[in-house]
């Protein structure tokens, strides 16, 4: 259900992307979800398709990118993916808070159209 | 037409954490310790909020926000109890936002208040995404629910600094194991204080009122050592 805030948020990022680049038209917007992250991708594209009708992101195609969950060991730094929730360094058996990634939810790129420019850049 | 493809690495929820921030900073200043009371319909936020505000009159002045989708029935039982409480109505929404936290706020004599419980919308999912700007995100797991919940909502468990496990005065007639909760809760998060309590007899909860204690001084602490510096 929180999806749809996200999606909104996700929109406006969009636009104002795309505004600043000159383009016309979106077509497709590149993101990284974490495994971690609590969403649903069909229920985001599902949101995103609805609220961005009449917009310049109408149509756009979502290309979903899953990012493993790995933590950082603190004491010995240890790098490591976390399966099944599993929250413990394999090598010192303590638990482990820090995490590099996995609760990622980001924009990484948008593409689509812009009018050609008078001047070859 | 030309077709381009910009870079753009933006957090999507970017928004909600800069206004997490600000809250953050704005109770931090004030001296108010914040907890982000989370768990599923029915497992008893508000039930642990009364007996809190009772179990801790006289020593710590605590205001409540109260989210719920519809409402406001339980800002009602908690302004029965004297103390400040504001009501967000989230109007079908299935979580909190720091954007509703930093207006609830407003409505608060943050100078007159040393804890802040904010209650989430029931939910075991959403809320768990949304920074408000709290110090520790606590969570109530009852145990008429089960203890498989670890393993179905990781994200709210892997959170929270606190678990609350309540209603255990029915331990005897249900099938609920709480050491396979302890077990599956260690996994996803060794840190956590883990209280079990049950808001209907009081047992239990002595403890959770100490650590509250504790924290509400450590933000007190910090706040005159900044004030030395």
């Amino acid at each position: 259900m929180h999806e749809l805030s996200i999606a909104q948020s996700l929109l406006e990022i969009v636009l104002e992307e795309s505004r600043k680049h000159g383009m016309t038209k979106v077509r497709v917007i590149r993101l990284q979800v974490g495994e971690l992250a609590a969403v649903v991708p069909d229920s985001l594209l599902f949101c995103f398709e609805m609220i961005s009708e009449n917009t310049a992101a109408c149509g756009a195609i979502i290309e979903i990118e899953t990012v493993p969950v790995v933590a950082r060991c603190s004491q010995c730094q240890l790098l490591f993916q976390v399966e099944n929730h599993v929250f413990v360094c394999p090598e010192c058996q303590v638990p482990v808070m820090e995490l590099v990634s996995g609760r990622d939810l980001s924009v990484m790129s948008v593409e689509g159209e812009r009018e050609e420019s008078d001047g070859a850049h | 037409m030309e077709h381009i493809e910009v870079p753009v690495v933006r957090n999507i929820l970017q928004a909600n954490e800069r206004l997490a921030a600000s809250n953050r900073r704005r109770f931090q200043e004030a001296g108010i310790f914040v907890i982000n009371l989370m768990s599923s319909p029915g497992a008893g936020k508000t039930s642990l909020l009364e007996k809190t505000i009772d179990g801790l009159a006289g020593q710590l002045r605590m205001a409540v926000i109260e989210g719920d989708i519809q409402s406001s029935h339980d800002a009602e039982r908690i302004r029965t109890k004297g103390i400040q409480a504001v009501q967000i109505n989230t109007e079908g929404g299935c979580h909190l936002d720091a954007n509703m936290i930093q207006i609830a706020a407003e409505s608060l004599d943050l100078e007159n208040l040393d804890v802040l419980i904010i209650e989430n919308v029931g939910n075991l999912v959403c809320p768990a995404e949304f920074d408000l700007g709290e110090h520790d995100k606590v969570m109530i797991l009852s145990v008429t629910e089960g203890d498989d919940k670890p393993l179905k909502y990781p994200l709210m468990f892997q959170l929270s600094s606190v678990l609350v496990i309540n209603k255990v005065d029915l331990l005897p007639y249900i099938d609920c194991d709480v050491q396979v909760i302890r077990e599956r809760t260690r996994q996803l998060n060794g840190n956590q204080e883990i209280f079990e309590v049950s808001c209907r007899s009081g047992v239990g909860m002595d403890s959770w009122l100490e650590w509250l204690k504790k924290r509400a001084q450590r933000v007190k602490d910090q706040l005159s050592r900044r004030g030395e510096a």
